[in-house]
C-alpha cells in the first residue's frame, strides 16, 4: 500500500517509492531520503509537525509539508 | 628545508571535525574570517613525522559539494581553485563511524576532483557499541584511498593520522565515479568544448546556485553560455547523480561493513523518548534554561567580586607609586577604571559560552530546534531561529552569522532583525550593575529578587523578539520558499578540550574586541573629562572657594566641590549638559547621558564610561558600584540610581540598538544598510519611549 511520508504512525516503517524532485530540496536527497530507502518515524513534534524520521540510519526532522511530497510503500501486514 | 603541506579538513556537520582538528593542532590555531566574508577561518600548525609541518585548515561543515550557504560555498571555493594558497596538498574527510554512507557521499565529491584524499572515521570507540564491523583493507582498497580509524575521545589514531598526511604523494587520486556515467550525451559534448578541463569540476561549476566568490569567474562565464540545459533539467542529473553515488557506496559497505543490529544499544531512543516528548520535552527545556541563569548569576559572584578588588587597588597602587603627572592620572583614572568595567565581567561571559558549547556539542540543541519549530513558525521564524537566539544571549554577532543554516530567506530575515532583543552578554555588566544598585536583596520562593529580575529582563528579550517577528512576518512581503531540514545526531558526551578551547577563544575574542573599543573611549574620555575651556574650568578653585566662604566647609569637602564643579566644565560636561533636556524626562543625569552615548559604540561601556567619569577627581578608594550608590540627584534629592530611573535605564538598554559591531555584522549578512538603519532607529526610538513611560509611572 502506497502512502505520503505524512501518513506515517509513530514507530512505523516504510520503504521510500518516489520523490517528487521539485519540492524536495536536493539536501535531503543527499542525506539519503532516496527511492529504495528504509524509512521510520521515530517521533513526532506536537500536531505531527515537524516529524523526526530515520532514513537508513540517518536521523533528521523534516516539516510535514515537505512529507506531504514522499510516497512511501508500507509492508504488508 | 621542506614546504609545508597543506592540508583541507572537510566532513560533515557533527562528524566531531573540530575534535580531530583541536587533536592535531591542539592549542596552536587561530581562528579569523575569510576576506571580505563573515565565515570563520579556523588554521592550525601540526608537526608531522620527520620533521615535517602541516598547515591545516578546517573548513566549514557541509553534506555535499552542492553548496546552499555562504558556509559550504567557502568549502567549494577553495577546492575548486588551484591558484589559493590554502589549496589543500591532500584533503582529510573525516566521517563518524555510525553514518559512514552519508559521509561517504562528500568523500567520493572530493576524490572525484583528484585531490588526494585520506578517509578518516571517527568515534572508532563507539563501534563496538553499535555493532558495527569494519574491513578497513578491503575498504581502503574499494575506495581506492587509505584509511585512518580514530578516536578523539580516546585520543587514538591520530599518530597514524599523522603519519598518512605525510605520505600523501603516495596516495591515488583516481575518482570513484566517472561523470560521464551521469549524463553521457551532455558529458561528453561538455568534454568537446573544455577539453582541458575535469569534467567533475565544470560540472561542479555548472551547477552550482549560489556563486558567492570571485574564483574562476571567467569560467563560470563562459559555461555559463555553454548551459544548455533548464534548471529543472540538472536538478534531476544532480539527483541521478546522488543516487549513483549511493550505488557505488552500497556496494562497497555491503563488501566493508557488517551491522549487527541486534547488539546496537542505543541510548538515543532512551534519551529522545524523554528530552523530545510532547510534555517532558517542553519542560526540561525549561528547566535547563532556569539553571543556566540561577547558575551564572551565583556562581560568578565570588570571581567577579575578586576582579572587582583587584583593579581599585591597581588604581591606588598606580597612584602611590608612579609620580604624579598627567600620565599617571590618565593610567589611573582612565585606563585602569575602564578596563576594569569589562574584565570584570569575564567570569559571566565565559560561563554563559560554556552553557552554549554543552548544549551544542552535546547534540541537545537539534532536539530544541525540532520542539520548537511549530512554535517558532507561528511568529514567522523557524525552529533553527532558536540558535541564535539562545547563543544571542551570548553575542548577537555569532548568532546572527549561525542564521546561516535557516533555508528560507524570509524566516532567516526575520531572525537576523530580531535578534539583537535577545539579552547580549553585553547588557549584562549594565543590568547586574544597576539591579545591584535598586532591587532590594530578598527572597521570594526561594529565589533572589536580583536573579528573578535578571530573568524578567532575559524573557522581555526573548518576548520583543517574538512579538516583533510576528509583526515583520505580516509587514515583510517576501515570497515564502520554505525547507527545514535538520540533522538529529546522536547524543554525546561533550569533549572537555573542544568545550574549553570554545571558551576560551570566545571569551578572549569578545575582551579583546571589547577591550580595544573601550580603552579607546575611556581615554578619550578621560582627557574629555580632565580638561575644559574658558575660566570657569581653569580658575575652577578660585571660584568654588570665592562662592563658598559663607558655608562652612572642611578641606575634603572642599576638595569634592571643586572637583565637580571641575568637571561640570570640563568638555565632557558641557556636552552632557547639552543633550541633558532630552534624557531628564527618563530620570537619568547629564554623566548617564554620556555613558549612554558613548555606549553607543557598544553597550558594556556604559559601566566603563561611568567609572571613568566617576573616578575623575575623586580621590577616595570606592568600587564603581559604591561610587554609583553616592550619586544624588541635582534636582530631587535622594540616590540618582533609585527604583524609578534605575528600571527606565534597564528599559532602556533592553530594547536600544547599541551595538556599532551587530550594525555591521547585518549589513554584511543583508548586503544593504536598509536593515541594520532600521534597527538603529526604530530599536532605539522604541527604547526612549518604553523608559520614558516606565519613569514617569513610577516617579
Amino acid at each position: 500500500m502506497q502512502i505520503t511520508l505524512a501518513q506515517l504512525k509513530r514507530g512505523q516503517h516504510g520503504i521510500i517509492a518516489d520523490v517528487s524532485s521539485i519540492h524536495i530540496p536536493l539536501k535531503l536527497l543527499e542525506m539519503g531520503c532516496l527511492p529504495g530507502n528504509l524509512v521510520e518515524l521515530v517521533q513526532v513534534a506536537p500536531f505531527s509537525d515537524p516529524m523526526y524520521l530515520n532514513i537508513n540510519g540517518t536521523h533528521l526532522a523534516i516539516r510535514k509539508e515537505t512529507a506531504l511530497h514522499i510516497i512511501i510503500d508500507l509492508p504488508d501486514v | 628545508m621542506s614546504k609545508q603541506i597543506n592540508v583541507a579538513l572537510i566532513g560533515n556537520p557533527n562528524t566531531g571535525k573540530t575534535s580531530v582538528f583541536n587533536a592535531l593542532t591542539g592549542l596552536n590555531q587561530k581562528v579569523g574570517n575569510y576576506p571580505g566574508i563573515t565565515v570563520e577561518k579556523k588554521q592550525g600548525l601540526c608537526k608531522l613525522p620527520r620533521g615535517v609541518k602541516a598547515h591545516i585548515i578546517d573548513l566549514p561543515g557541509t553534506y555535499s559539494l552542492n553548496a546552499s550557504s555562504l558556509d559550504e560555498n567557502v568549502v567549494i571555493e577553495l577546492l575548486l581553485n588551484k591558484n589559493d594558497k590554502d589549496f589543500p596538498d591532500v584533503a582529510v574527510v573525516v566521517s563518524d563511524v555510525e553514518n559512514l554512507k552519508r559521509n561517504l557521499l562528500l568523500f567520493t565529491q572530493i576524490k572525484d576532483l583528484e585531490i588526494p584524499t585520506i578517509l578518516v572515521i571517527n568515534m572508532s570507540d563507539r563501534m563496538r557499541k553499535k555493532g558495527i564491523l569494519l574491513d578497513i583493507p578491503l575498504l581502503e582498497k574499494e575506495l581506492n584511498t587509505k584509511i585512518a580509524l580514530v578516536s578523539t575521545r580516546k585520543r587514538e589514531g591520530i599518530d597514524n593520522l599523522k603519519q598518512l598526511i605525510a605520505d600523501y604523494r603516495k596516495l591515488s587520486t583516481e575518482p570513484c565515479l566517472k561523470a560521464s556515467e551521469i549524463d553521457s550525451v551532455y558529458f561528453d559534448s561538455l568534454k568537446e568544448a573544455f577539453p582541458n578541463q575535469l569534467l567533475y569540476k565544470l560540472w561542479l561549476v555548472i551547477t552550482q546556485d549560489v556563486n558567492f566568490g570571485k574564483t574562476d569567474r571567467n569560467e563560470i562565464e563562459t559555461i555559463n553560455s555553454f548551459k544548455t540545459k533548464s534548471k529543472a533539467d540538472l536538478k534531476r542529473l544532480q539527483q541521478k547523480e546522488t543516487i549513483k553515488r549511493y550505488q557505488f557506496i552500497n556496494n562497497t559497505l555491503k563488501k566493508g561493513q557488517t551491522v549487527d543490529l541486534a547488539s546496537a544499544t542505543d541510548l538515543r531512543i532512551k534519551l529522545d523518548r524523554i528530552l523530545t516528548h510532547k510534555v517532558w520535552g517542553y519542560l526540561i527545556f525549561g528547566v535547563i534554561l532556569l539553571t543556566i541563569f540561577q547558575a551564572i548569576y551565583d556562581w560568578a559572584q565570588v570571581p567577579m567580586d575578586l576582579i572587582d578588588r583587584l583593579f581599585v587597588f591597581l588604581s591606588e597602587w598606580t597612584k602611590s607609586a608612579l609620580p604624579s603627572g598627567v600620565f599617571t592620572s590618565l593610567l589611573a583614572e582612565g585606563i585602569i577604571p575602564g578596563l576594569g568595567g569589562i574584565v570584570i565581567f569575564i567570569p559571566q561571559i565565559a560561563f554563559l559560552f560554556l552553557f552554549i558549547s554543552l548544549l551544542e556539542e552535546s547534540g541537545y540543541m537539534s532536539r530544541v530546534v525540532f520542539l520548537m519549530d511549530r512554535i517558532m513558525r507561528r511568529f514567522g521564524l523557524s525552529g533553527k531561529s532558536v540558535v541564535p537566539l539562545i547563543s544571542g544571549t551570548a553575542c548577537a554577532i555569532p548568532a546572527i552569522m549561525a542564521t546561516r543554516n535557516i533555508e528560507s530567506w524570509k524566516e532567516r530575515l526575520i531572525t537576523i532583525l530580531v535578534t539583537p532583543f535577545t539579552t547580549c552578554s553585553a547588557r549584562l555588566p549594565v543590568y547586574l550593575i544597576i539591579i545591584e544598585l535598586v532591587i532590594p536583596e530578598g527572597r521570594f520562593l526561594g529565589l533572589g529578587y536580583q536573579p528573578l529580575t535578571l530573568m524578567l529582563l532575559y524573557i522581555i528579550g526573548f518576548a520583543t523578539a517574538l512579538v516583533s517577528a510576528w509583526m515583520l512576518d505580516r509587514i515583510l512581503k517576501i515570497k515564502k520558499k520554505t525547507f527545514f531540514v535538520v540533522e538529529m545526531p546522536n547524543y554525546k558526551l561533550p569533549l572537555f578540550k573542544n568545550v574549553a578551547i570554545t571558551v576560551i577563544e570566545k571569551t578572549k575574542a569578545f575582551v579583546f574586541g571589547a577591550g580595544k573599543i573601550i580603552l579607546a573611549i575611556s581615554i578619550i574620555l578621560w582627557f574629555l573629562a580632565s580638561y575644559g575651556p574658558g575660566d570657569d574650568f581653569n580658575n575652577a578653585a578660585e571660584i568654588v572657594s570665592a562662592q563658598s566662604s559663607s558655608k562652612d566647609f572642611s578641606s575634603e569637602e572642599l576638595r569634592e566641590e571643586i572637583a565637580s564643579y571641575k568637571l561640570e566644565h570640563s568638555y565632557i560636561g558641557i556636552a552632557g549638559h547639552a543633550i541633558e533636556p532630552a534624557i531628564r524626562p527618563l530620570g537619568y543625569d547629564w554623566k548617564i547621558g554620556i555613558a549612554i552615548v558613548s555606549s553607543f559604540a557598544a553597550r558594556e561601556v556604559f559601566v566603563g564610561t561611568l567609572a571613568t567619569i566617576y573616578s575623575v577627581g575623586s580621590g577616595d578608594q570606592e568600587t564603581i558600584k559604591s561610587r554609583m550608590a553616592g550619586e544624588v540627584n541635582p534636582i530631587l534629592g535622594g540616590p540618582l540610581f533609585n527604583f524609578a530611573s534605575g528600571i527606565s535605564l534597564l528599559l532602556f538598554y533592553a530594547f536600544a540598538m547599541q551595538c556599532a559591531s551587530t550594525l555591521a555584522i547585518v549589513k554584511k549578512e543583508t548586503n544593504t544598510w536598509k536593515w541594520p538603519m532600521l534597527q538603529l532607529f526604530i530599536m532605539s526610538g522604541f527604547a526612549y519611549v518604553v523608559a520614558l513611560v516606565a519613569y514617569q509611572l513610577l516617579i
